[in-house]
């Protein structure tokens, strides 16, 4: 049993843990008649994360972050986003094979053009959902009370300090990255980035009905943005982060005292004092230079190259604007997991730091 | 084309002044009164606004304390005890002291001194800084900064938190940044 345990532990490092959910994601949409339309792997799929939280409930250091009140909700949530997407995913495959057949998709079936009343039909079921909801929230309420606690104190900050759920995941990228990046300049990337989608990707088909080939490649990109670096972030940040921000696997008790080696160092330093072992240039443009060399590629270099190659098919389909604004959002969105995975495995603190200018990406 | 022409000096002739602009000339007083009376208003609930910026009274620890003598302090620790009160850590090495300001140089929150690692250790994002205060681990860019150190005429140690040094600004060079005591 403790090897059992200590083997999902290390599964649940946030190398593997990202890494499996991606190929999951991925396997996911590749397979996706199978895991949609096959009785076995729908229950599978919508079964394994009850079963998982249940038996692992059963277990000491899993329970005491499972039952608290502010971990409960995200557990829920958990489940919906799996269960939502399996839904929607069964939906688009449905629709998929009608259209394959050259038949109308579900949605444009006559029976399901009809219209009802909005009294009563709509505000009875709205009714009816309020009605459940509040008894759902009262009863909530009353089992599980609210997690209150005494007037904030400057002074005293709890280890570990976590925000509020729907902010872990913002949490998460601001320990690879400088505030100003991950707390202004990505959030702000994120909210005109989805804004911008019509925009960018004018593509009627999928409008008003679920379908899934016809629009893969779109469906994929948010999955993993929504998926990957939203949602597992929030489950990092709620069940993986213990003390002192340390990783804990999700059966390992929280120690105050677990010490990481975590010596984080700058690209700078990699190249000039450990490659090239010639001491630290004093002057900033000089330091960074490698750095700021290496961002202008990925930025300005990767959009160009890949409009030549791997997304040609895209830069002729979107023309050159919406191909311009989609690349480089595309490319901040995975700058995220890029630098989580460089801090992991090389330590690496900032492609560019130049703390004279608070300027460190 | 000779008609028109005419046509067009005689309009001129007949009406030298736009009608429209005169009557807004004869309302230029009213206006002035009105937009003044606008203005004034806004420019009183700005003055308003900003008045808060400045209380009458701010419940603020001081910027300038004493906190002992130098032997109350061993050689070799960081002293906690100033935290709560001052949001300082005093450091005490062989050479002398100095004083760190105990918020994160990453997002602003107030890491916590782990003795048996000997460091210090934010629990927001997991920055860790060095007993002297350089930062190497989690995302914090800079060093903790220092707050001015001096000895009082009492004996007793004087910190002034108003003044800070930035060991990246080369501010450690500075000598009040630094208390030399055997």
């Amino acid at each position: 049993m403790d090897t059992i345990q200590s083997w999902i532990n290390v599964l649940f490092r946030p190398q593997l843990l990202i890494a499996t959910s991606i190929l999951a994601l991925l396997g996911f949409c590749r397979y996706r008649k199978f895991c949609t339309q096959n009785k076995f792997m729908s229950a599978a799929i919508l079964g394994f994360p009850l079963a998982f939280f249940a038996v692992s409930a059963l277990e000491e250091n899993f329970w005491i972050q499972f039952k608290r009140p502010d971990n409960v909700p995200i557990s829920f949530m958990l489940w919906f986003v799996v269960f939502f997407i399996w839904l929607a995913m069964k939906k688009g495959v449905e629709n998929d094979d009608r259209i394959a057949e050259g038949r109308p998709v579900y949605e444009a079936e006559p029976e399901e053009e009809e219209k009802v009343f909005v009294w009563p039909d709509l505000v009875y079921t709205e009714l009816l959902c309020v009605l459940l909801i509040s008894i759902m929230l009262v009863a909530w309420s009353i089992l599980i009370p609210a997690p209150l606690e005494e007037p904030a104190n400057p002074q005293l900050t709890p280890n570990p300090s976590k925000a509020p759920w729907y902010f872990l995941g913002l949490q998460e990228i601001l320990v690879y990255f400088d505030p100003w990046l991950a707390g202004v300049l990505i959030p702000t990337f994120i909210v005109i980035g989805l804004m911008a989608i019509p925009y960018i990707d004018p593509n009627p088909k999928g409008n008003g009905y679920y379908t899934f080939a016809e629009r893969r490649y779109e469906i994929f990109i948010f999955l993993f943005g929504f998926v990957i670096l939203w949602v597992l972030l929030i489950f990092q940040g709620t069940f993986l982060r213990g003390p002192n921000w340390n990783f804990y696997g999700p059966y390992e008790y929280w120690d105050v005292h677990k010490v990481v080696p975590l010596t984080n160092v700058n690209l700078s330093e990699f190249i000039w004092a450990r490659l090239l072992g010639v001491g630290m240039p004093s002057f900033w443009l000089v330091r960074e230079i490698f750095g700021l060399l290496l961002l202008g590629l990925y930025f300005f270099a990767l959009p160009v190259l890949f409009a030549k190659t791997l997304w040609k098919k895209f830069y002729l389909q979107m023309g050159l604007i919406p191909y311009v604004l989609g690349s480089d959002l595309m490319l901040w969105m995975l700058l995220v997991p890029i630098k989580m995975y460089l801090r992991w495995t090389l330590n690496l603190k900032y492609f560019v730091a130049i703390p004279e200018f608070f300027f460190n990406i | 084309m000779a008609d028109n022409t005419s046509e067009a000096t005689v309009d001129k002739t007949v009406a030298p002044e736009n009608p429209e602009r005169r009557e807004f000339l004869k309302n230029l007083p009213v206006l002035g009164i009105a937009w003044g009376a606008f203005a004034a208003s806004v420019g009183v609930v700005l003055a308003g606004s900003l008045r808060f910026l400045f209380p009458n009274v701010l419940y603020e620890p001081p910027q300038q304390f004493k906190i002992g003598f130098p032997d109350d302090f061993q050689v070799g620790t960081v002293s906690t005890e100033f935290k709560d009160k001052f949001g300082v850590w005093v450091v005490r090495n062989d050479q002398g002291f100095y004083v760190l300001i105990s918020v994160c140089t990453h997002l602003g929150c107030t890491p916590n001194w782990l003795s048996s690692e000997n460091k210090f250790k934010c629990p927001c994002h997991g920055s860790g800084f060095y007993m002297t205060g350089i930062n190497f681990e989690g995302p914090a860019p800079r060093p903790l900064e220092r707050a001015a150190i001096s000895l009082a005429e009492d004996g007793q140690i004087l910190v002034d938190k108003s003044q800070k040094f930035l060991y990246e600004r080369g501010g450690w060079d500075d000598p009040t940044s630094f208390l030399f005591f055997a």
